[in-house]
C-alpha cells in the first residue's frame, strides 16, 4: 500500500514538475522560427512573475495597509516594535504576524505612541505595564528567567564535562587489581629470570 | 562492577523525572495568564454608554467601595455561560458589578442584556482602548477593585458559583474590612 501510494506521489511529482516546465518553456517550444526572441521575453516575463509571487507569499504579513504609517522610517520603527511584542491571544505569534483582532489594536496603539514622538523602550514599556513580561516575545533576564538563559549554556558546559571526562577515562587504563599486579609481576620475574619460576 | 548498579536505576530515575515535570506542566492552565495589573491602580477612562442606556462608565465610579469589574460581549460564548451567574450575583446586592462591553458592534448589547437580564450597575461601551488598559486579552475578564481603586485580583474566563464562593467573594468580603 505504501508501495503504491509512493509510486503516485513520484508520479504526481514528475507529472507537476513536466507542467512548471512546460508553463516556462512552453512560449520557447512552440514560437515560429524568427519569433523566438518574443518567445524568450515571454518565457522570462512568466519567470519573473512567478518568482515575484513566490516572495510574496514568504513574507506574509498581517499588516493592514491602513494601519501604516506614512513616514517610512517612523513605520520601520513600528514594524521593528511589532516584532517582539507577543499576541496575546495567539501566543507565538507577533503582533506583527497576527491576525487577531488584539494584535491589530496594538499595532494600531504602538504606531500611535510612536507618532506621538515617544521611543521605542517607552513604548514597549507602555505594553508591558498592562501586559506584563509575558508581552515580550524576548523575555528579560531575571531571577525567573536565569533557567532561560542559561539553559542553552548549562547543557554545553554539562556536554562538555561529560565528554572531558569520557575521553580523560578512555586515556588513563583503570589501575590494576591485586591479581592482575601478581599475575603481572610473576610475568616480569619470568622475564627476567626465566630460571626461577621452574 | 557492582560500584556502577546505580547507573542502572538512572533511566527509570530520569523517566520518574520527567514523568512529574510532565505531570505538574499538564496541572498549569497555560490559558491563564498573571496580571501585570494586581495591586496597581485602575486605569484612567470614560467610556461612553451604550446607546440609550445611560449612564456610561468611567473610573470616578469605582472609587470608595468595593467592585468587580467585568467585560463581557455579545459574541463571546463564554460570557452567555457565565451570565446566569452574574445575574444571580446582583440579585443578592452583594457587590456592584461593573460592564464593560468589549468591541461590540451597535446595539447588540442591549439586545443581550434584553435577552438575558442587566446585572450591571453601570456598562460603558469600549471599543478595545481602555481593555488593553486593563490587560484585557480576552473576554471574559472580571476585575476585583478596592476601596481605593486599585485592581487587586482578576480572574479570566467565564466565573462559575464555585469562583464566586471560594475567592471572590471572600476577597470581597476581606477587602470591605
Amino acid at each position: 500500500m505504501i508501495g503504491a501510494d509512493w509510486k503516485r506521489c513520484r508520479a504526481e511529482k514528475r507529472s507537476a514538475f513536466r507542467r512548471l516546465s512546460s508553463f516556462f518553456l512552453d512560449p520557447l517550444v512552440h514560437a515560429r522560427w524568427g519569433d523566438w526572441r518574443n518567445a524568450l521575453r515571454f518565457s522570462a516575463l512568466r519567470l519573473l512573475v512567478s518568482l515575484a509571487v513566490l516572495c510574496g507569499a514568504g513574507s506574509a504579513q498581517a499588516v493592514r495597509p491602513d494601519e501604516m504609517l506614512t513616514n517610512p522610517a517612523l513605520e520601520a520603527r513600528a514594524r521593528d516594535i511589532s516584532r517582539d511584542l507577543r499576541c496575546l491571544v495567539c501566543r507565538n505569534q507577533s503582533i506583527d504576524d497576527s491576525d487577531a483582532d488584539l494584535a491589530h489594536d496594538l499595532r494600531v496603539l504602538v504606531r500611535e505612541r510612536i507618532a506621538a514622538g515617544e521611543s521605542n523602550e517607552q513604548v514597549i514599556g507602555f505594553v508591558r505595564a498592562r501586559y506584563g513580561d509575558f508581552v515580550l516575545l524576548r523575555p528579560p533576564f531575571a531571577i525567573g528567567t536565569a533557567l532561560l538563559w542559561g539553559g542553552p549554556l548549562l547543557v554545553l558546559l554539562l556536554g562538555g564535562v561529560a565528554i572531558a571526562r569520557f575521553y580523560r577515562r578512555r586515556d588513563e587504563p583503570p589501575p590494576l587489581s591485586p591479581e592482575e599486579r601478581q599475575r603481572l609481576s610473576a610475568m616480569l620475574g619470568e622475564e627476567t629470570d626465566p630460571g626461577s619460576a621452574r | 562492577m557492582n560500584r556502577r548498579g546505580w547507573l542502572y536505576a538512572l533511566p527509570v530515575l530520569i523517566f520518574v523525572g520527567l514523568a512529574a515535570g510532565f505531570y505538574y506542566g499538564l496541572q498549569i492552565d497555560s490559558n491563564t495568564l498573571p496580571s501585570a495589573l494586581i495591586d496597581q491602580p485602575a486605569p484612567r477612562f470614560d467610556l461612553p454608554p451604550l446607546p440609550g442606556h445611560e449612564p456610561g462608565f468611567s473610573s470616578a465610579d469605582l472609587a470608595g467601595h468595593v467592585s468587580l469589574v467585568n467585560t463581557f460581549a455579545s459574541w463571546c460564548t463564554p460570557c452567555r455561560a457565565e451570565h446566569p451567574v452574574l445575574q444571580a450575583l446582583a440579585a443578592t446586592k452583594r457587590v456592584p458589578i461593573y460592564g464593560i462591553n468589549y468591541k461590540d458592534k451597535g446595539d447588540a448589547a442591549l439586545s443581550w442584556i434584553g435577552a438575558l437580564g442587566n446585572p450591571y450597575t453601570r456598562i460603558g461601551a469600549d471599543d478595545g482602548r481602555v481593555g488593553i488598559d486593563w490587560g484585557v486579552y480576552g473576554v471574559p475578564e472580571t476585575f476585583v477593585v478596592d476601596r481605593a481603586s486599585r485592581i487587586r485580583y482578576k480572574h479570566v474566563g467565564p466565573l462559575t458559583q464555585a469562583d464566586l464562593d471560594r475567592t471572590i467573594l471572600p476577597l470581597v468580603a476581606r477587602l470591605e474590612k
